[in-house]
């Protein structure tokens, strides 16, 4: 974590404090004088909007849990009471809500921008699996989250997915009953939902703290994928990257603040307005839209044991990345055929996001199949045959010459 | 510490084994509260008694909805063309095969009670959909027959068949299962 210039304070108690425990020394090193590349674009701001957006739901969900109720009587009630009686309660509300599609939508560029410029990479396979983490653990606080409310989809959304559990040979059941702590999801799956939905940002953020420090090790990845080789290819953190990154989440908070206060139930289900019945299942179970490609996965296999496979598969697949890309080239810049690959990949994905708010019938079936033949294929066939056949182009021989030209 | 080893085995060895397995026998006792907390209270479990259900109100053809252990239960009066549809069936072309002697009571053949889950994902199944004379579930699209077995989509299974007895013609005892016949 070496740095263009060192840490000294010049103020006393400042030397005093350093001497005793040098955190002042890490902050400036870490996110002062450390040395970023010199040709991050804006897609590498995201990381840091990640940050603010854990930030934004830790701060406002601690908020709502001074006011909700976790209950099965009064749990929808106390939401209403939230948005209609607490001081400023519709606000965090919608904060805290749109902010999960918020905090989605900038992974969702994060992890594409990851594998756009080969970022999990050698040496940066821990650095991934480590997102990789995160996301599963992203994905878990999001469902206990949106279980909370009570309504008739949080009350499906529960028993569907706690219900991928009984589809494991023998002990399902047995898992599925001690999962819910009843013979249904009800009043203790509530609770201890909420009570996981409160521990987990917490271990998100643990998380994002190795995430960093490996980050920090490794030393950031850039769009020519080469790593840096003088003082020429780099610039310090602050203030070329702290202002960039600034700047986009400025950019970021104007459309989530869009969200907040023009269409704050855009992205939600009408039929959450309606208080969990546990005799009726709405005529249309969807999940949340940052689940929909998964979902679509599922229903695209009509084997509820493969399905659920497959689910899971699709994320897992994930950390196996950085040894499925047999490819030494790292940067989508240099490799013309991954590229055309990679896009096909986001439009399968986006596709099968779509795929997921359609009924499973006719050709939306076949495109499902075809999309999620695709995505698994991607990673099982493409990746690994692309690092042997696919002719790369010559790379600069460093960053400053990526940006400058031969004549640097 | 010292680096000095004596040969063969000591009574320090001993010790670091003995005192290593009651550590690891403690840990292992210690996370048995810890898990089971998570499984049905003793309340949940008394509230999972067996319910008495009177049949005499059910017409004909009819589909009721009874709730035992926080599960739909479903009694479907069948009329004579449902358990013929059910019972002319090849067996062997089913998803789960299961003949509808196994699916009902002898003797009681006009009645089905099925736990009302669909055997996909656990959703509620509409009664009296569907192209099978029995339930169409909304969420992916499982058809079951008259006699709750799975005949098309993801399901794997039949609707399950709760625990239960006749106790009079037109009473059912649901949550026992009674090796007498009544």
């Amino acid at each position: 974590m070496s740095g263009h210039s060192t840490y000294s304070p010049q103020n006393k108690f400042l030397q005093w404090f350093e001497k005793r425990l040098p955190i002042g020394g890490l902050i400036h090193s870490s996110f002062i004088a450390y040395p970023t590349p010199r040709n991050l674009n804006y897609w590498w701001a995201f990381g840091g909007i990640l940050s603010f957006m854990l930030g934004v739901q830790i701060i406002t969900g601690v908020i709502l849990a001074m006011h909700y109720i976790p209950n099965v009587d009064l749990a929808f009630r106390s939401v209403e009471t939230i948005m209609r009686d607490v001081n400023y309660g519709w606000l965090l509300r919608y904060l805290h809500a749109n902010g999960a599609s918020m905090f989605f939508l900038a992974v969702y560029i994060h992890m594409f921008r990851g594998m756009y410029y080969g970022s999990y990479k050698e040496p940066r396979e821990v650095l991934w699996i480590l997102g990789v983490i995160l996301y599963l653990l992203m994905m878990a606080t999001g469902f206990m989250g949106y279980v909370l409310v009570w309504g008739q989809m949080s009350f499906w959304a529960a028993t569907v997915i706690t219900n991928l559990f009984s589809a494991i040979p023998g002990v399902g059941d047995t898992i599925v009953t001690w999962l819910w702590g009843g013979y249904a999801v009800g009043n203790p799956t509530l609770n201890r939902f909420y009570s996981l939905h409160y521990l987990l940002p917490f271990v998100i953020a643990g998380v994002v703290v190795l995430h960093v420090w490996a980050l920090h090790v490794s030393g950031q990845n850039n769009p020519s994928g080469i790593e840096p080789k003088s003082d020429r290819d780099t610039v310090p953190f602050t203030p070329y990257a702290t202002i960039k990154d600034g700047f986009l989440m400025v950019c970021f908070c104007i459309l989530f603040a869009w969200f907040v206060f023009y269409i704050p139930n855009y992205l939600g289900d009408a039929a959450n307005y309606i208080p969990a019945n546990p005799a009726v299942t709405p005529a249309e179970i969807v999940p949340e839209w940052y689940y929909l490609p998964f979902y679509a996965i599922l229903r695209s296999i009509p084997n509820k044991l493969l399905g659920v496979c497959a689910l899971f598969g699709s994320i897992g697949i994930l950390a196996f990345l950085p040894w499925l890309d047999t490819s030494k080239v790292r940067s989508a810049h240099y490799r013309p055929l991954y590229r055309q690959f990679f896009w096909l990949f986001v439009i399968a994905g986006v596709g099968l996001g779509w795929l997921g708010t359609k009924p499973p019938e006719g050709i939306y079936v076949i495109l499902a199949r075809v999309f999620t033949f695709y995505y698994f294929a991607f990673f099982l066939i493409v990746l690994p045959l692309l690092g042997i056949f696919e002719k790369t182009k010559p790379l600069p021989n460093s960053i400053s010459e990526s940006v400058l030209g031969a004549k640097a | 510490m010292t680096t000095v080893s004596s040969a063969g085995h000591s009574r320090r060895d001993f010790l670091y084994i003995a005192t290593g397995a009651v550590g690891a026998v403690g840990a292992a006792a210690a996370l048995v509260p810890l898990i089971a907390q998570m499984n049905p209270d003793a309340s949940t479990i008394a509230a999972g008694a067996p319910v008495e259900i009177d049949l005499a109100p059910i017409a004909d053809g009819q589909i009721v909805k009874v709730f035992w252990r926080s599960k739909p239960i479903f009694i479907f009066h069948r009329t004579k063309h449902d358990i013929e549809l059910a019972q002319n069936v090849n067996v062997a072309s089913l998803p789960d095969p299961a003949p509808d002697s196994e699916r009902v009571k002898a003797g009681h053949e006009q009645w089905l009670v099925v736990i009302g889950i669909c055997t996909h994902l656990g959703c509620i199944p509409l009664p009296h959909e569907g192209n099978y004379d029995g339930w169409f579930c909304p969420c992916h699209g499982s058809q079951y027959d008259s006699a709750g077995r799975i005949r098309q989509g993801p399901a794997p299974k039949n609707l399950y068949l709760p625990p239960y007895t006749f106790i009079s013609d037109t009473k059912i005892r649901i949550g026992e299962e009674s090796t007498k016949s009544a």
